[in-house]
């Protein structure tokens, strides 16, 4: 099985598609209906944030290990503005657009991990997991 | 991708096939706008069963199209969320204000239906007893369905028994 998906996000159907190829491959993994979801969901904040905030970028989920446990690791990446104030987007309920400010402490909520790195004038990178229980 | 709308009385049903694109949004609002202007609709009934993920954005965007719809004198119903769906929507904290939900098209019916002969009690009340004093600052004119004649006749069907309830229900609403 192929155990890894790189989806450019460069328009509204590439999120689209970013979040069903999150699903095939968490169904792959033996996730439950709910928790295709919530990885679908958080696949869907992070790409949108892509398409938002930087313009284009790429998503990649692949299939993780860490000693005995497994799960799904999804990356995305772009190379637009990038955030200066890192603790500050990750507040709920702040958008410098007119969002609800919900995306990125949202996320974090419904993964098991979730980091962070941004560089002003080179981009962010998003980099979650959700383990198998 | 269009989304269909389909009229059903003084009603508006749109079911969304996938997810929505942002133009594919813009164009439902601007669509159910105009129609429920022509058509003189009171309340919109927007499917949802085929989303399987409803985010931030999605629910901004849903929140928009009701407030604009009530800015045209519709009410919107969403119906058809999925339980993993607005499970996954309370753990984001997302919520949809001014908005109904039920679970299916019948529920969403009864619930505009319901809210409708509401406000047929309302009306009847200030026709009788309180027109003087109310006004008409509360009535709608440009609702036929709502008119005061078939208000009556429809109230005067229904709401016999209940009357002592048109009273306190037309002061709540008649802000
Ligand atoms: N990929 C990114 N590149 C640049 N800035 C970003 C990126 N992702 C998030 N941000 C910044 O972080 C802020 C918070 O992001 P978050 O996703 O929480 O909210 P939002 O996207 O503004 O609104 P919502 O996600 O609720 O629709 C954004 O307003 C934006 O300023
Ligand atoms: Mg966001």
């Amino acid at each position: 099985m192929a155990d890894e998906s790189r989806i450019n996000i460069r328009n509204p159907a590439e999120i689209v598609t970013a979040r069903q190829q999150g699903r095939i491959l968490a169904v792959q993994l033996g996730f439950d209906g709910s928790e295709l979801t919530v990885i679908a969901t958080a696949i869907s904040e992070i790409a949108r944030n892509i398409l938002e905030h930087a313009k284009d970028g790429e998503v990649v989920i692949s299939r993780c290990n860490h000693r005995k446990r497994y799960g799904i690791c999804v990356v995305a990446r772009d190379f637009g503005p990038g955030i200066a104030d890192i603790d500050q987007a990750m507040q709920y309920g702040y958008s410098t657009h007119k969002g609800l400010g919900i995306g990125l402490p949202g996320t974090k909520l419904l993964m098991d991990e979730f980091h962070i790195m941004s560089v002003v004038g080179q981009g962010t990178t998003v980099t979650m997991k959700k383990w198998r229980h | 991708m269009q989304v269909p709308i389909l009229k059903q009385g003084n009603y508006l049903i749109a079911s969304v096939q996938s997810a929505l694109s942002d133009d594919d949004l813009r164009l439902l609002r601007d669509d159910l706008s105009d129609r429920v202007g022509r058509f003189r609709s009171t309340g919109v009934i927007i499917d949802v069963t085929a989303l399987d993920v409803i985010d931030s954005f999605a629910t901004r965007t849903l929140q928009s199209v009701a407030q604009m719809l009530k800015l045209r004198g519709a009410y919107t119903v969403i119906v058809g969320i999925r339980p993993d769906v607005a499970f996954v929507m309370v753990q984001l904290g997302l919520t949809l204000a001014d908005v109904g939900a039920a679970l299916d098209l019948e529920e969403a019916l009864e619930h505009l239906n319901n809210r409708r002969r509401r406000n047929l009690y309302e009306h009847r009340a200030k026709d009788t007893g309180e027109a003087g004093r109310l006004g008409r600052a509360g009535s709608s004119p440009n609702r036929p369905g709502l008119s005061p004649s078939r208000a009556n006749r429809r109230a005067d069907r229904e709401g016999q028994p209940r009357s002592g309830h048109a009273s306190p229900r037309s002061m709540e609403h008649g802000r």
